[in-house]
């Protein structure tokens, strides 16, 4: 291959296949500076911001959306392009013709978004009804093949959040390759690979990705129609930064007018960029603050992205999330640091355009980071409490160098590897049903295998964790059989058609199960174990409270007793997994990550036997619960590392909270404290940290005084909320939550 | 003395960043003979509570925090009087360094005999906590010790060049006039031995731990320093 606008680039593997990583290793230039080059908002971006910063206002003042098209369905090339200040924007394109305007994307499932048209005060358009009243859905499709005992799962809660109503997302394109090799090559090659097809047999498994194949062709195309919209070409190669982050822009804006996905992730672009922001810069067509304000004016458009989601939708994941998670920093397979300058000027935009979840900024630390860049992302989070942290320590060695994050906390090789997202089983209650033998006192349903009430006046360990294997195995096995379902009917009824054009067409997959209530469970088995644990009947002779004395040990105090149990869990959790065979051979993967779903199981869950009563929340992924920390922050961070990330490949998130005084009196000192605890923490092993500096008074005054705090942004489960966009129940939680105090 | 030189201990921190340089576990030891009446840790002067340690167990706490702390970070022993479990420190210390970890302590300096100088020979630094500045002050709101054993404390440090940060309690109204300031600044400029003094401002979070141990609070109507006092006695300082 070649194109002139390589000029200046050095040649290798890239230029004779689709070799994003190769380009980036063969171009880039690590920086170990410090942050002291960076330049701030332009007058233009500053003007632009404001403008959408009063949208924001607006969009708040109409109760969280602003206006949806309820008669248009969205596609890739169903909207004219829309704009901000068209003549002021320098990275263009919008999912609908206008800002902050949602569209509707019945692919996943009309149900849903005639429910969310409704609550927001709208009507789905008898056009789109009646269009759709001759297309079957993925939810459509679901529900077909759903078995009773799916349905009754589902119903009690035991499993929830799965993606059988709406796009299952967790998908990320290389949207990299638009910009790298233009349109028409990326067609070339998805042609020759369907060509080679032909070579072979034809089954099932061959004629389904061939046609697969055909979709993705077909919607490179529409790409390219979409691109064509705003006035560009974007079938060859993009000649420079500006045209390099728009042609990614395109290709992730696609993906997002096309799919409504839980998480819609971005994947590793900034290191990327910052190859035509050094060619350019040397070539002397770019300065620094031309860098930032393109950097600036992409994140504005990705910060005003958004999908039209039901009231019950967030409250499993409150804060209207896209998880536009971009990967940062991380270490090369040579040793070289891929921290770019553009690895800083992706986090400057917290500070020129102020704090904000989106783009969710995810670090990939490693101990060979260089120091300056550490204290960099420190300072951000201390400032602004926008960023988390990922082990690349442990992710390298299994994905390489050229992985990115799929919402929180799920790694993939940037288009070479998928997941089909699955929520998560809620094993508290799974604990509760195991002990009321088959019996769910929250919902009054009978389900799973059916046996006695376990008749005792004290709680035995042995007996309790014997049942308990009995319903893990046949939730397992349940579980995998639904998201079969699940993953076999999105293929065939809402397939991802772009994003997986910027995939190669061999793609691996992982299969991604999560579990919800690890801490409870876990000190609620310490109860049973080192406790007296009594169950109380009610007066049809199901347990629905416990009364416990005596001390146990509690999950965040870095005492192997309790730890050991909750570890030991999550592998016989993954191991009954595996059992069950998945939906094209995916690779089973185990997630502790809860979103904010915490409360909302919790509310679905009976009294527990460490105390926990009943319907009150659950801690957030594997974090311990609420103030039973009793040894200080770094125990906690002991407790959760030991949580092993063999059995977890798709992430153990943890949400740390800590007082400003706590972390260090000084502010240079809070940094180098902060800096001292990433590194501690992952030389444990441990996978995942949100970072939030602030006092539990800040939280209170804006629960009470919402309109002072517009921009406060808090880290919650893997991603990060404004907080005022939480549910008033999600932001009582938050506040319960421990802070790491000064004692 | 051996590993198993018993302690009582009242609580551990796993991450202390204010006592000491760096990210610290810290180990509040039990028992204190002072009663200072601005002390905000009250729970930690009985004699007797809290519950007992083996050195050897309090330093395989300290090591699995080990990754976190860095080149500055360590160990600090805090209380409570650490120097009243002297024996018990130094074999804290001597097992920390051992394993390579520094080691910091936090006392008030009221005894000097040779099992504290055999402690201090373990010490990588010392946070001395010089109350008042006059025994004026030490006779009114200290009990048990005086300005003139802090001093000598003190003399020791220096003769043995022990690295020491002196530390004093700002309350309004009692040691936080300038004269006070430039006093302390004179001694800690008086020993080559020191080299940092930090002003910790009086709170009254503690309360709440003498009202659930029905005790009074000396000072409870003594209004908490404001950032603004603090930051011009700190300038009297040049920190």
């Amino acid at each position: 291959m070649e194109f002139k606008q390589w000029n200046g680039f050095k040649e290798g593997k890239w230029t004779e296949e689709i070799n994003v990583r190769d380009f980036i290793q063969q171009n880039y230039k690590e920086y170990k500076g410090s942050s002291d080059f960076l330049a701030g908002a332009t007058e233009r971006t500053k003007g632009v911001f404001k403008k959408v910063q009063n949208l924001f206002a607006l969009e708040r003042q109409f109760g969280g959306v602003l206006d949806i098209d309820t008669a248009t369905v969205s596609s890739l090339t169903s909207f004219s392009p829309g704009y901000i200040d068209k003549d002021n924007e320098i990275i263009v394109g919008m999912q609908t013709n206008r800002p902050l305007k949602r569209s509707c994307n019945p692919f996943g499932g009309i149900r849903m978004v005639r429910q969310a048209c409704e609550a927001y005060g709208y009507k789905l358009s008898d056009k789109i009804e009646e269009e759709f009243k001759f297309r079957t859905t993925h939810n459509d499709g679901v529900f077909r093949a759903y078995t009773d005992e799916m349905r009754a799962a589902r119903k009690c809660h035991v499993i929830t959040g799965l993606p059988d109503a709406y796009g299952r997302g967790r998908i990320i394109g290389d949207y990299r390759r638009v910009a790298l090799y233009g349109v028409d090559k990326l067609i070339e090659e998805k042609k020759k690979d369907k060509d080679k097809l032909s070579l072979g047999n034809f089954n099932a498994e061959e004629i389904h990705l061939n046609e697969e194949l055909f979709k993705q062709i077909t919607f490179l195309g529409y790409l390219k129609q979409m691109a064509a919209m705003y006035g560009f070409d974007i079938s060859q190669p993009a000649q420079n930064t500006r045209e390099a982050i728009q042609w990614t822009y395109f290709a992730y804006l696609g993906a997002i007018k096309e799919q409504n996905g839980a998480a819609m992730s971005l994947g590793r672009v900034s290191t990327f960029f910052d190859i035509y922001i050094e060619r350019d810069i040397a070539d002397g067509i770019l300065d620094e603050k031309g860098a930032q304000e393109l950097i600036d004016d992409f994140v504005i458009k990705l910060r005003i992205a958004r999908h039209l989601r039901t009231p019950e939708y967030n409250e499993l994941f409150g804060g209207d999330p896209m998880w536009i998670t971009e990967a940062v920093g991380g270490m090369g397979e040579d040793g070289r640091t891929l921290v770019t300058k553009s690895s800083f000027r992706i986090l400057n935009t917290l500070y020129t355009l102020g704090s904000s979840p989106e783009p969710n900024l995810t670090v990939l630390w490693s101990n060979s980071l260089p120091e300056n860049f550490k204290s960099f992302c420190a300072k951000v989070s201390v400032d602004t409490d926008s960023i988390q942290y990922e082990n690349d320590d442990i992710m390298r060695p299994i994905y390489g160098d050229d992985y990115a994050i799929a919402c929180c906390v799920s790694a993939m090789r940037v288009g070479k590897e998928m997941q089909f997202f699955g929520a998560r089983c809620n094993l508290a209650k799974l604990l509760l049903i195991a002990i009321n033998g088959g019996y769910d006192t929250t919902s009054g349903m009978s389900i799973g295998p059916q046996m006695d009430v376990m008749d005792v006046e004290k709680l035995d360990y042995e007996e309790v964790s014997r049942r308990f294997d009995t319903y893990i195995a046949w939730l397992s096995h349940l579980y995998v059989n639904t998201m079969n379902i699940i993953h076999y009917m999105h293929d065939k009824y809402a397939y991802e058609k772009t994003q997986m054009a910027l995939h190669d067409t061999d793609v691996h997959r992982f299969m991604a199960f999560g579990i919800a209530g690890l801490s409870v469970v876990a000190d609620s088995l310490s109860a049973i174990k080192f406790a007296n644990v009594h169950p109380v009947k009610d007066e049809n002779g199901y347990i629905v409270d416990f009364e416990t004395t005596g001390d146990f040990p509690k999950y965040g105090n870095d005492d192997d007793r309790v730890d050991l149990i909750a570890k030991e869990m999550a592998h016989k959790v993954i191991t009954e997994l595996r059992k069950t065979p998945t939906y094209r051979n995916a690779e089973h993967t185990l997630s502790v990550l809860t979103i904010t779903s915490n409360v909302m199981y919790g509310k679905n869950t009976g009294a527990t036997p460490d105390g926990r009563g009943n319907a009150e929340p659950f801690a957030p992924g594997a974090n311990p619960m609420h103030n039973r920390e009793e040894n200080g922050a770094l125990a906690s961070l002991n407790s959760v590392a030991k949580i092993s990330y063999d059995d977890c490949r798709d992430g153990i998130s943890n949400t740390f909270s800590i007082t400003p005084e706590a972390l260090g009196r000084s502010v240079d000192d809070r940094v180098a404290n902060l800096v001292g605890i990433l590194d501690g923490y992952f030389a444990k092993k441990a996978h995942h940290i949100n970072i939030n500096v602030l006092n539990r008074e800040t939280l209170m005054d804006a629960y009470e005084n919402p309109e002072k705090y517009p921009n406060l942004t808090i880290r919650v489960s893997g991603y990060a909320v404004n907080f005022n966009k939480l549910s008033r129940e999600q932001q009582r939680e938050v506040i319960s939550r421990t802070f790491h105090e000064v004692i | 003395m051996s590993d198993n030189t018993k302690g009582r201990i009242h609580s551990f921190q796993s991450l202390g960043t204010v006592d000491g340089p760096g990210i610290r576990f810290v180990a509040f030891l039990q028992g204190c003979p002072l009663r200072c009446s601005c002390c905000h840790n009250p729970d930690t002067w009985e004699f007797g509570a809290g519950t007992e340690y083996t050195a050897t167990e309090v330093v395989s706490r300290a090591i699995r925090y080990k990754s976190y702390f860095g080149s500055d970070g360590g160990i600090t022993l805090s209380g409570g009087e650490p120097l009243m479990q002297s024996e018990f420190c130094l074999e804290i210390f001597r097992l920390c360094h051992k394993e390579g970890i520094n080691t910091c302590l936090d006392t008030s300096g009221c005894i000097l005999d040779e099992s504290t100088k055999k402690l201090l020979s373990e010490t990588d630094r010392v946070l001395l906590d010089i109350k008042y500045t006059d025994e004026d002050g030490y006779r009114k709101f200290v009990g048990n010790t005086t300005l003139s054993d802090t001093l000598d404390f003190l003399a020791y440090l220096d003769s043995k060049s022990v690295p020491t940060t002196i530390r004093q309690v700002i309350i309004t109204g009692i040691n936080d006039s300038e004269e006070s300031i430039r006093k302390l600044s004179e001694i800690s400029k008086a020993h080559k031995c020191v080299d940092k003094i930090e002003l910790l401002p009086f709170r009254k979070i503690c309360k709440v731990k003498y009202d659930n141990m029905k005790r009074e609070f000396p000072f409870a109507s003594i209004p908490e320093p404001s950032p603004e006092l603090m930051q011009r006695l700190n300038s009297i300082l040049g920190n």
